[in-house]
């Protein structure tokens, strides 16, 4: 884990969320549309809207909504979202369609000056120009605040806007979606919304040191506020290799099905986001989603006998209430912890910070119960969440690597720093 | 000068079982309510969560999540020749305070009444003539028969994912279950719990004695459950710490674990806490309510209008409540007329604990993992020769095995020291207790009224509780014993210390928090404070929750019968919304 700090955290913003869009790619499910009215138009942008999760990076908590001001820690510093409400003078009010459609495609504000990748640009490139105008069609609908944009707080020469001209150059290719005729209209609506709005990658792949995310392996799973988005590739112990097109459906419009639940900032994305997906578009993902490879396994070492039975006795203490025997878990309530992806995800930190803070299930209509799990920060130290974890990764047939003390000290110093 | 809130539609006084479940079926119903709660709001987690609750001093003995009588208190005395004072410590009961109410404390034993429960007085009369009958006894018909509140239990126990055997579904006799319960129309939602060593011990010993042994209805989910609303239960993991502590596996059930993760997302219910209602304002008639007074954290008073009104406060405050906003005529014991305050009642306990060699591990407990027998409830037997009214359930309750307040130790034993802790080590482990739960009858003598002397916080009376045990309950409970003593004989190997409860009533040692009565339902307005439909009288768009309503107490937990009436309740409540007035005319 200490290996890959500098990448860690991508400028990106840790959301993924999920967005769909498009004229090009709707139009093989429903009708060609062509001049919408404006209720449609308000209409379908409030659902990409929701789909690509904007409210949740361009609300500050207890903030008004679209109003921008959440702070936005990455390993370069701090940025602040933007304000996005139509307010004349502080928000886009006196942005036109073309205005936002290239900051949109390009990463160009109104005036100009590049935006920094933390906002999803370099996915959003891939929308449709009717998507795009759909989308601001239904912020303008927004009520208007009057809140000032807050200056990001980066280091020279990041500092310098004129600098994201490089980075753009190195690792920007604007450019809308285009369709492989090779493959089915649903794996192309899936492959529009994953890739374009949606920005799964934004968390689920992996970022080198500038934050751009490895364009061969987008989503082999990746670092995003700490957690560890795992790969949505098709790998049968991490990756989506076990999931049927059906569980994916399931986890994203509920927040859980027979494997496991969102938990972390996915638990965020499910219930802001991919809740609001009609079932088409759900699967449409999932096709897109089950058609990726099986990235080549490493290889796992068996960790020490000493730490899996300190383990063992920590599970029996505090997880097999909820989670029993043999990490079955309890289908409907608790997730399984056996043959689970999420658990045997390449890196362990969205485990780790589960047991630190707890979490809970994201609420939904279908599903609105939100069962929690309690913070174990203060009862557990570095050592015994080491050996749980470990523990848990390798028992009952799971395999994946062990974890150090250090990686759950770095963690809880890193959640300590920057609480939710 | 008060201030004065937004009307709403319905305000609930208290948010606990009663007010959740009006809460949601009124806001189905499309109105606006309001819950207004004198304690905190509370959840699974972080409030109950498994390494926090389970902690036996903080709760059990300290008490922390009851209500606390430095805010809210009675007074007490046996009769009314004494001068009755304030009770200054938790004792022989335990009323919650926040969110879930005695919900989230409970044991989860949920049961239902018999069918002869709620017509008593017809009952006795015919089969043991009017004479049986003390005079001092106010033996009351409920104005509610089983059969009326069958569906009203059947959507309680599937709201609450209760784990148990039907004894009797559409009168057919089912194997293992309760031979003496009403019929139902289905069985349990959940089967029954896994059983422990000491509820198979039981179970052999009651079969031997002759009696029919079942296993306790429980609403401790035996598996994971997602009841009708959608919510979803975890299964109970038999920790242990369920009476006086949340459940952190969401798996015993409560408002917070059946209703609330539906009714807190609605936008027509809200709820505010630490708001602690004084009053119920009526108009210048005094037949209509107009809302109620509560007074919130900063001391201030605050008028919330309301078109309806739900006590869902706990027995006793319901009563104070009436009594303190001059609703209904209040009882005066000396000439037995006026009706509120009238018919308290509670429950009459005793035990035989058993001291046998098989090692029992009973922290591996649920609170309502019990096994029992209903041989001697009610009118299951004959009671000609043995001239009392009533009965109860003999069980042995498995709820746990918590060191400080759950052990059992020979009449012997020493009290401190190393030989106290001898006698510890050799009996935590194997003994266990079999417990009687008896009904209490209503007299002319029981009642709740308001103090003359002594005052609350915000400067009302404090209610004043009178009540003993009266020689029918002793006589009925030293029975009970009796029935109780020949299971623990029928245990090989076992020597057996017989705790009856003699003499007055003390209100100190914990007993049971089943209060009953003081605003009695019934189908005669000089006798009951709220019609069957737990309609107040006086005030017809005033309604009264819980087992304050209790014209008696039978021989079983209140719950299931509280979670009953309330349903059978809502339902009179939207059709009093759509037309508003008397549902029974007095």
């Amino acid at each position: 884990m200490n290996a890959r700090l500098g990448t860690a955290i991508t400028l990106t913003l840790g959301f993924a969320g999920l967005c769909v869009a498009g004229a090009v790619v709707a139009s093989a499910s429903t009708s060609a549309r062509t001049s919408p009215g404006p209720h449609a138009s308000v209409a379908h942008g409030r659902y990409l809207v929701r789909a690509g999760d904007c409210m949740a990076c361009h609300t500050a908590s207890n903030g008004a909504p679209y109003a921008g001001g959440r702070a936005v820690p990455t390993p370069f510093g701090t940025i602040y979202s933007t304000n996005i409400t139509p307010d004349p003078d502080t928000g886009i009010g006196r942005w036109d369609g073309d205005d936002f459609y290239r900051a949109m495609h390009q990463g160009i504000a109104r005036d100009g000056h590049r935006l920094y990748p933390a906002f999803p640009y370099p996915w959003f490139t891939r929308l449709s120009r009717d998507d795009v105008r759909d989308i601001k069609a239904y912020l303008d609908t927004r009520a208007p605040v009057r809140q000032r944009d807050i200056a990001p707080k980066l280091p020279w020469p990041l500092s310098m806007r004129s600098a994201m001209a490089a980075w753009d150059v190195i690792y920007f290719d604007a450019g809308t979606y285009q369709a492989d005729s090779e493959k089915s209209a649903q794996w192309n609506r899936g492959a529009y919304l994953v890739r374009g709005v949606g920005h799964c990658s934004a968390c689920h792949g992996d970022k080198n040191f500038a934050g751009a995310v490895d364009a061969d392996h987008p989503l082999g799973g990746g670092f995003a506020e700490h957690v560890f988005a795992p790969a949505l590739t098709g790998g049968k112990r991490d990756g989506l290799g076990q999931w049927s097109e059906q569980d994916i459906v399931d986890y994203l419009g509920t927040g859980r099905n027979a494997i496991t639940t969102a938990a972390g900032p996915m638990a965020e994305v499910v219930s802001q986001s991919t809740r609001y997906l009609s079932k088409p578009d759900l699967r449409a993902i999932a096709v897109y989603l089950k058609s990726l490879p099986d990235p080549p396994q490493q290889d796992i070492a068996d960790a020490d006998a000493t730490v899996m039975r300190h383990g063992a006795a920590l599970y029996l203490d505090n997880c097999e209430g909820c989670h029993r025997r043999g990490g079955t878990g309890e289908t409907g309530a608790f997730p399984r912890l056996r043959d689970s992806s999420a658990i045997q995800a390449e890196q362990p930190d969205t485990l780790i910070a589960t047991i630190l803070r707890g979490d809970t299930v994201p609420a939904t209509d279908a599903d609105p119960t939100g069962l929690a799990m309690p913070a174990f920060d203060k009862r557990l130290d570095d050592g015994d969440i080491a050996a749980l974890t470990t523990y848990i990764r390798q028992a009952w047939g799971n395999h994946a690597g062990a974890v150090s003390s250090n990686d759950v000290k770095d963690l809880r110093e890193k959640l300590h720093r920057y609480p939710n | 000068m008060a201030r004065r809130e937004r009307p709403v539609d319905v305000v609930l006084v208290g948010f606990g079982w009663t007010a959740a479940i009006i809460a949601q079926e009124l806001t189905d119903a499309g109105v606006q309510v309001l819950a207004l709660e004198r304690g905190e709001f509370r959840d699974t987690v972080p409030d109950f969560a498994t390494d926090t609750i389970q902690d036996k001093l903080r709760y059990a003995v300290r008490k922390q999540i009851f209500e606390s009588p430095e805010r809210e208190t009675l007074t007490f005395r046996n009769s009314a020749d004494q001068t009755a004072l304030p009770m200054r410590h938790l004792g022989s009961f335990l009323p919650a305070a926040g969110v879930g109410g005695a919900g989230v404390h409970w044991n989860g034993q949920c049961w239902r009444f018999l069918p002869q429960d709620f017509e008593i007085r017809t009952h006795t009369e015919q089969r043991y003539g009017r004479k049986f009958i003390p005079e001092s006894m106010n033996l009351q018909d409920w104005g509610v028969t089983y059969d009326e509140l069958e569906p009203h239990y059947d959507r309680f126990e599937y709201l609450c994912g209760v784990s148990g055997i039907a004894g009797n579904i559409g009168g057919v006799r089912q194997p293992g279950g309760n031979p003496f319960e009403g019929a139902r129309k289905r069985g349990y939602p959940l089967p029954p719990l896994k059983r422990s060593a000491s509820t198979v011990l039981f179970d052999k010993a009651a079969r031997e004695a002759g009696f029919d042994p079942f296993p306790c209805p429980a609403a401790n989910a035996s598996k994971p459950y997602r009841n009708p609303l959608g919510v979803q239960m975890g299964q109970c993991t038999y920790c242990g710490y369920c009476e006086w502590f949340g459940c952190g596996n969401y798996s015993k059930a409560s408002p917070q674990t059946t209703i609330l993760p539906v009714l807190l997302k609605k936008d027509n219910f809200s709820y505010r806490t630490r708001c602690n209602v004084t009053r119920v304002n009526t108009d210048n008639t005094g037949k209509r309510a107009t809302g109620v007074t509560y007074v919130d954290v900063d001391g201030n008073e605050v008028e919330q209008p309301a078109g309806m009104v739900v006590l869902c406060a706990f027995a006793q405050h319901n009563v104070h409540l009436l009594l303190l906003s001059k609703i209904g005529t209040p009882y005066d014991p000396t000439t037995g007329r006026g009706v509120v305050g009238r018919n308290y009642a509670y429950q009459i306990t005793s035990s035989v604990d058993v001291f046998q060699k098989e090692i029992l591990n009973p922290f591996m407990g649920a609170g309502a993992l019990g096994q029992g027998v209903d041989n001697f409830n009610g009118d299951n037997f004959d009671h000609g020769p043995l001239g009392f009214i009533g009965g109860g359930y003999i069980a042995l309750w498995n709820t746990g095995g918590r060191p400080i307040l759950q052990h059992y130790l020979p009449e012997d034993a020493p009290t401190w020291g190393s030989g106290w802790k001898k006698a510890m080590h050799d009996n935590y482990l194997t003994a266990t207790s079999i417990a009687t739960h008896g009904s209490v009858m209503s007299y002319r003598s029981n009642y709740l009224d308001l103090d003359p002397a002594w005052r609350d916080d915000y400067g009302s009376p404090l209610l004043r509780l009178t009540f003993d045990f009266q020689p029918n309950e002793h006589a009925m409970s030293d029975y009970l014993t009796d029935q109780a003593t020949k299971i623990a004989q029928a245990i090989p190997g076992a020597t057996h210390h017989v705790k009856k409860r003699d003499g007055h009533y003390s209100i100190v040692p914990y007993q049971t928090t089943h209060n009953t009565g003081g605003a009695a339902m019934g189908a005669d307005p000089a006798t009951s404070v709220v019609n069957r439909y737990l309609q107040s009288w006086d005030v017809p768009n005033l309604f009264v929750m819980g087992a304050s309503v209790f014209p008696q107490n039978a021989g079983y937990n209140p719950t299931g019968t509280v979670g009953a009436l309330t349903y059978w309740a809502a339902e009179a409540m939207k059709r009093y919304l759509k037309n508003p007035g008397p549902l029974v005319a007095a």
